[in-house]
């Protein structure tokens, strides 16, 4: 990691607080509250930095932004960073998700909830876009990674192939080819 | 729903969760199979409602994983759902942060984090792509999720007011 603007002390409760105001303001998903929050909020990763540990967070099984959380904790705070974030990430929203899922139970067949549910998601997968053009712009500007990330983008998003078959053919050559200009 | 249940259902969750690279979405298919048609507990439709509810919810999308679970089998069935997806995520990633941390100028682990990252990036814009194109029915669902994208990224615009209203306009019927 660069040396970066970080605050003298991140202890368990900040990690607690942060990942339960992203997981509790996710709407649609949370990356773009985690991008919001750790980047420009808290300033507890650069722009670059949390690129670089998302990466990771995909790479390793389970969901990215919660692999996100584990290692935010742990970096600061250890074992106990680890389970406040684990609690603030998943524990809040398990009860909400299950309220909802009883609210639901009475409420699904009104047609002006379904309409305001469609109107949410259309807002929604727009906040994921926007995330992920901001973070596109970081890239430098070189051919290589912009393949890369064309590519990844070309066999998930538009021809729908499995993603293990696709990380497996482009991750081992996007490192390789990173690997050569690292040394 | 047997106890005997609740544990194949942990387990099987456990071993989906295990292998799911990239996020959980790729083993989805997998969930479906299990709960819908393997076992019968849950329709279709439910697990449909689950993943849809999950979207809309506050939270990360994934905890769909816990209202199927709770769908089967109560609290018993979210509890052994979402145990399932986090142990194993928590465990990989604790090893690799970890081993990785003792040295994170190593040539290679930058290597892994700059080759990766603009793989990760595609699979942002892919994931949104999908969900774009799975949300909006008409040019009036497109047109919402174009300006939400002009407004977040020339606005400081606090992005819940976004949602608000796009929960409105759809009530209103004009998405």
């Amino acid at each position: 990691m660069d040396k970066t603007v970080q605050p003298p002390k991140i202890g368990a409760l900040d990690i607690f607080l942060a990942f339960a105001q992203i997981s509790i303001s996710g709407f649609g998903g949370v990356l773009f509250w985690a991008r919001r929050v750790l980047v420009e909020q808290r300033r507890w990763l650069t722009d670059r930095e949390f690129v670089d540990l998302l990466a990771l967070g995909q790479l390793l099984p389970g969901p990215n932004v919660f692999n996100v959380a584990i290692m935010i904790g742990d970096r600061h705070a250890g074992l106990r960073g680890v389970f406040a974030a684990m609690a603030g990430f998943m524990g809040v929203p398990f009860l909400i998700v299950i309220g909802i899922g009883m609210l639901y139970e009475h409420y699904q067949a009104l047609p002006l909830v379904q309409r305001g549910l469609t109107g949410m998601s259309a807002v929604a997968v727009g906040l994921l876009l926007a995330n992920g053009i901001r973070m596109a712009m970081v890239l430098p500007r070189h051919w290589r990674p912009w393949l890369f990330g064309l590519l990844a983008f070309a066999g998930v998003g538009a021809l729908r192939w499995p993603l293990i078959g696709v990380l497996a053919v482009l991750a081992p050559i996007a490192v390789a080819a990173a690997w050569r200009k690292v040394r | 729903m047997e106890r005997a249940d609740i544990l194949a259902l942990f387990l099987h969750f456990l071993m989906l969760s295990s292998m799911a690279i990239g996020g959980t979405q790729t083993v989805m298919p997998d969930m479906y199979r299990f709960v819908v048609d393997a076992h019968q507990w849950i329709t279709g439709k439910q697990f449909a409602d689950a993943y849809a509810l999950a979207q809309a919810a506050p939270g990360p999308n994934v905890m769909y994983v816990t209202l199927v679970g709770w769908q089967v089998a109560g609290w018993m069935g979210a509890i052994a759902t979402t145990l399932a997806l986090v142990i194993p995520s928590t465990v990989f990633t604790l090893m690799f942060a970890r081993v990785s941390a003792r040295n994170p100028e190593a040539p290679l682990g930058r290597a892994i984090r700059r080759g990766l990252a603009p793989i990760a990036i595609g699979l942002t814009l892919a994931s949104a792509w999908i969900l774009v194109r799975s949300v909006n029915h008409d040019w009036r669902g497109y047109l919402a999720t174009v300006l939400t994208v002009v407004l977040v990224m020339r606005t400081g615009i606090n992005p819940l007011w976004l949602i608000l209203a796009g929960a409105l306009a759809g009530m209103a019927g004009l998405v």
